[in-house]
């Protein structure tokens, strides 16, 4: 088991390897996700928004849409996090006191 | 020391095997360094979320280290005297209040006629277009750092027990 | 944009990623994980994305072991496999 574990995993390895020459290389001008909207926010960020700091700007602003989900995000998981566990405990309680057994 | 997990909350990582018998000693250090370095962890904190226009940071990351110093009073002072100085409602209340003024800073633009979350058109910020923008993204940084801070410290508490 | 750097950074963070995984105490294991979340700090701050190793710092070296710490409050320490 432990050995066909490990055969598919260094088959998924040299998988991903081999598709990662066909990547653009790192910082490439030319590459397809660095030639639609990039040079827009690095020409004009600091025209429109006074901020030198390009990410903040594209995080905050450019694409403030999404940041609000993210928000949105951790707090529904902090939420339910909260509702998921308190309600385990509470139901721990009922059975044999909790605080007994601590 | 022999840490053994089998005690019910962590009431301090130190003192939890052997209470009686190595509290004192645990509790110097870890009291003197922990009541000096949570207000230093904060102030950069602060630093990183205001600091954003500028070097690397922002909301997220600031309100992440809030939350790491305030785990690092729960942790070192055990729950009494850590619950103290940060109830434990107070995360659940700042995670909400900070996804809510979020919410409020994009839906304030549409009231003056702009898109949703375009800081552009709230009039109060500042004369120009770019001063508007600059302040808008300030404030929705400070409003993650708030929303980020609450909830990491109200899954802490959930997690250990504390906010009930 | 140093590419030994960039190799020994990977190596190191594939061996902790395996030491990881097999080590038996879990303490350890949580160790080891808050490393390798350090050294990928360390990677993305070589590779030119600060804001990243900042988020990884915080985040993956501090506060999930905290968290898992806090987890292993209520297991046993030993793993089964």
């Amino acid at each position: 088991m432990r050995i066909i574990s490990i055969s598919l995993l260094l088959l998924l390895g040299g998988v991903l390897a081999y598709a990662s020459g066909d990547l653009p290389s790192r910082g490439d001008p030319q590459a397809p996700a660095s030639v639609h909207v990039s040079p827009h926010y690095i020409e004009n960020s600091l025209v429109e928004m006074e901020t030198p700091n390009m990410v903040t700007a594209v995080l905050a602003d450019y694409r403030a849409f999404d940041t609000f989900g993210e928000a949105v995000v951790v707090f529904t998981a902090a939420l339910s996090c909260l509702l998921i566990l308190i309600r385990r405990r509470r139901e721990e309680e009922g059975d044999e006191g909790r605080e007994g057994r601590a | 020391m022999s840490l053994r997990f089998d005690s019910g909350l962590p009431e301090g990582l130190a003192g939890s095997a052997h209470r009686g018998m190595s509290r004192t000693y645990h509790s110097l250090f870890v009291d003197v360094v922990t009541k000096a370095m949570v207000p230093m962890i904060q102030v950069f904190a602060f630093y990183v979320i205001f600091h954003g226009h500028y070097s690397p940071g922002g909301g997220f990351q600031g309100g992440v280290m809030l939350a790491a110093s305030i785990m690092l009073l729960r942790l070192a002072m055990g729950q009494e005297e850590s619950f103290r100085r940060f109830p434990p409602d107070w995360g659940m209340l700042l995670a909400a209040g900070g996804t809510l003024l979020f919410a409020v800073l994009g839906v304030l633009p549409m009231v003056f006629g702009g898109n949703f979350l375009d800081y552009e058109y709230i009039p109060f910020l500042g004369a120009e277009a770019a001063t508007r923008r600059y302040w808008g993204i300030l404030l929705a940084e400070v409003f993650i750092g708030f929303l980020v801070w609450g909830a990491l410290v109200a899954i802490y508490d959930a997690l250990s027990g504390g906010g009930e | 944009m140093i590419w030994q750097l960039d190799f020994w950074l990977m190596v190191v963070l594939v061996i902790f990623a395996i030491a990881a995984l097999e080590v038996r105490d879990l303490l350890a294991a949580v160790g080891i994980l808050t490393g390798y979340s350090f050294l990928m700090a360390l990677l993305f701050a070589e590779l030119g994305a600060p804001d990243v190793a900042l988020t990884e710092a915080a985040l993956g070296a501090g506060l999930t072991g905290v968290f898992l710490l806090v987890a292993l409050f209520f297991f046993d320490r030993t793993s089964e496999d």
